[in-house]
């Protein structure tokens, strides 16, 4: 116990205490939600992300306002940099924004949770297993939920490939539409720069069950991150055609690609 | 008969503390029948009960005797028990005579207890299940196939026999005193061995709001299949820690290496066969039969560990 009130002494000040209980999240007696969201662990999570936040990529996050304060919202963003570093900078930026801020839960690979302790520890700060029904059920219980469209086709890009958006999956429109969930884009720039991979060893991924083994430094470079938010996109939910739901995916990824330029115009140096 | 006739129930797996339960909430209003398969067990003097195997001839004495309105079948065998061989004929051979005999003497209420075992355990599992999910155990585990074979069977009797009114309850891990499944046990004793690094997500239900819910059930004909869970959950590790468990770690990769160490152990409390349920999270989502039979569990779960953490069994 000592040592348990020693590391939240320095992680958690009563500050953050105070900023995260002021967020309401549906959680039981014990402080979990159906996906492991605890609300103790987000404090550590939240304690132990912000100087890597504030001092080691050096966010600057604008338009993080536009996301509503309240309701069912699907935050939809380009995917880069082989580990999901960009999901942590986006769900801070939301969760510590001083006006209505909102815990977001951020859709994971498939993978994970077969990892022993990290699968648990990203439950426990909101991550959740990217499956329909989870994020159906989610954006029912009114939460705003992260969602990279490219999978592992984007964290996986190499470096040559920075920026160049890949193929957006639809099923998050399907969903948005359905739960009338306004869509937030948000462009994602420096993440890229974080772990630039100039290969991937498959038939090394393919021995170890894991989606990509890149060739890349062992380390996770200080690259300056820019978050642009968009404004909210809404979407109606007539019965259209697959095609006519790709056409409006293809508005969205439009609209990333914008804020992701503007992001790389407003940078001025990678570090 | 008179015109008040009180309704004839059956009911399965006496020895069982649920079904006592069951039995004690339900016996002012009812003339009740008990029966298990392991053991006699003495109810009181108004409440017949049998040592009996569903498969024998004599059980069908019971149907002419009795005249049953309702079967509340708890006597599934689980998992732990008896040979594979002897569940099957006893829960999927046992269950089809019990509802072929329902069915021939006029029964009109069937409730059915089965697990969210039946689910199954695996890492791509979503949160919150719903009762059409698909039940992947059988395919993961042939000790789970017995459990699955049971609720197909009700399933179909559900369907091709409606007058039945069978209704299954599939409820999450049923604990608390007297309950001697593998959780129970597990949450029981003092250590707990438990898988390193994984912890899934948890939900159970007090034995006494199972009770209730199980009365409830048999009270409103709303044939079909429900979840049984309350809506508060808690990770496999914490529960153990709030139980007063001292956990004992297994290596947990690569999986062939605590499949071994479970099977060599043989512990009734953490058989091999349930290793995936405290790897990956089976959660279900009860809210529809919450509203259904308007269910509301009393017993938090703070209270369930306390009573695990305050009577720990003797080393």
């Amino acid at each position: 116990m000592g040592l348990t009130s020693l590391i939240k002494s320095k992680l958690v000040s009563p500050a953050l205490e105070e900023h995260v209980n002021r967020i309401q999240k549906p959680i039981g007696s014990l402080g979990y939600d159906p996906w492991g969201y605890n609300n103790e662990a987000i404090k550590y999570g939240f304690g132990l992300l912000k100087p890597i936040y504030e001092r080691y990529f050096r966010v600057q996050a604008y338009g993080v306002e536009q996301i509503p304060s309240e309701g069912p919202v699907l935050i939809i963003a380009n995917h880069s940099g082989q580990l999901p570093i960009d999901g942590l900078l986006i769900g801070y930026a939301l969760a510590s924004r001083k006006e209505n801020p909102r815990i977001p839960r951020a859709m994971i690979e498939r993978f994970f949770p077969t990892v022993p302790w990290l699968g648990n520890l990203l439950n426990e700060v909101g991550a959740v297993l990217g499956d329909p029904v989870n994020c159906a059920k989610m954006l029912a219980n009114n939460e705003a939920v992260i969602v990279f469209p490219e999978g592992i086709r984007g964290s996986g890009k190499l470096y040559h490939d920075r920026y160049e958006l890949k193929r957006f999956g639809n099923g998050f429109m399907h969903l948005a539409m359905k739960y009338k969930a306004p869509i937030v884009p948000v462009g994602v720039v420096g993440c890229e720069e974080t772990i630039p991979a100039i290969a991937n060893i498959k038939p090394l991924a393919k021995a170890l069950g894991v989606p990509y083994v890149p060739v890349a430094l062992p380390m996770v470079l200080p690259a300056k991150v820019h978050l642009n938010f968009g404004p909210p996109m809404y979407f109606d939910d007539r019965e259209i055609p697959e095609e006519q739901v790709t056409e409006r995916v293809e508005a969205v990824k439009a609209e990333i690609n914008r804020l992701i330029d503007k992001g790389l115009s407003e940078r001025t140096r990678l570090f | 008969m008179g015109k008040h006739r009180r309704p004839h129930i059956l009911v399965t797996g006496a020895a069982g503390a649920l079904a006592q339960q069951v039995i004690s909430r339900l016996k002012e209003d009812c003339d009740l029948v008990a029966i298990d398969f392991r053991e006699q067990v003495y109810l009181g003097d108004d409440i017949p009960s049998y040592c009996i195997d569903f498969n024998k001839r004599v059980f069908e004495d019971l149907f002419r005797r009795y005249e049953f309105d309702g079967v509340i079948h708890l006597g599934r065998i689980q998992s732990s028990e008896l040979t594979r061989m002897r569940r099957y004929n006893a829960n999927v051979l046992g269950t089809q005579k019990l509802l072929d005999l329902s069915h021939k003497y006029g029964v009109h209420r069937v409730v059915v207890l089965s697990t969210y075992h039946v689910y199954g355990a695996v890492a791509y599992n979503p949160a919150l299940i719903d009762e059409s999910a698909p039940l992947k155990s059988a395919g993961l585990s042939a000790d789970l196939i017995d459990s699955v074979e049971l609720e197909n069977l009700a399933n179909i009797y559900l369907w091709r026999y409606p007058d039945l009114n069978i209704t299954i309850l599939r409820p999450c891990n049923i604990v608390g005193p007297g309950v001697r499944n593998s959780i129970s046990t597990l949450l029981a004793g003092q250590n707990a061995p438990v898988l390193a690094g994984f912890s899934p997500m948890m939900q159970f239900i007090h034995i006494d709001d199972m009770a209730d819910a199980i009365v409830k059930t048999y009270q409103k004909p709303t044939r079909g299949i429900f979840n049984v869970a309350p809506e508060d959950w808690v990770a496999c590790q914490h529960a153990l820690k709030l139980a007063g468990c001292r956990r004992i770690p297994i290596p947990s990769v690569p999986p062939i290496i605590p499949t071994v160490i479970l099977r060599a152990l043989k512990l009734r409390r953490f058989p091999s066969y349930l290793m995936a349920f405290f790897k990956y999270p089976v959660v279900i989502d009860g809210r529809a039969f919450a509203k259904e039979f308007n269910f509301k569990p009393k017993r938090p779960l703070k209270e369930i560990f306390r009573f695990y953490r305050d009577n720990k069994e003797p080393v």
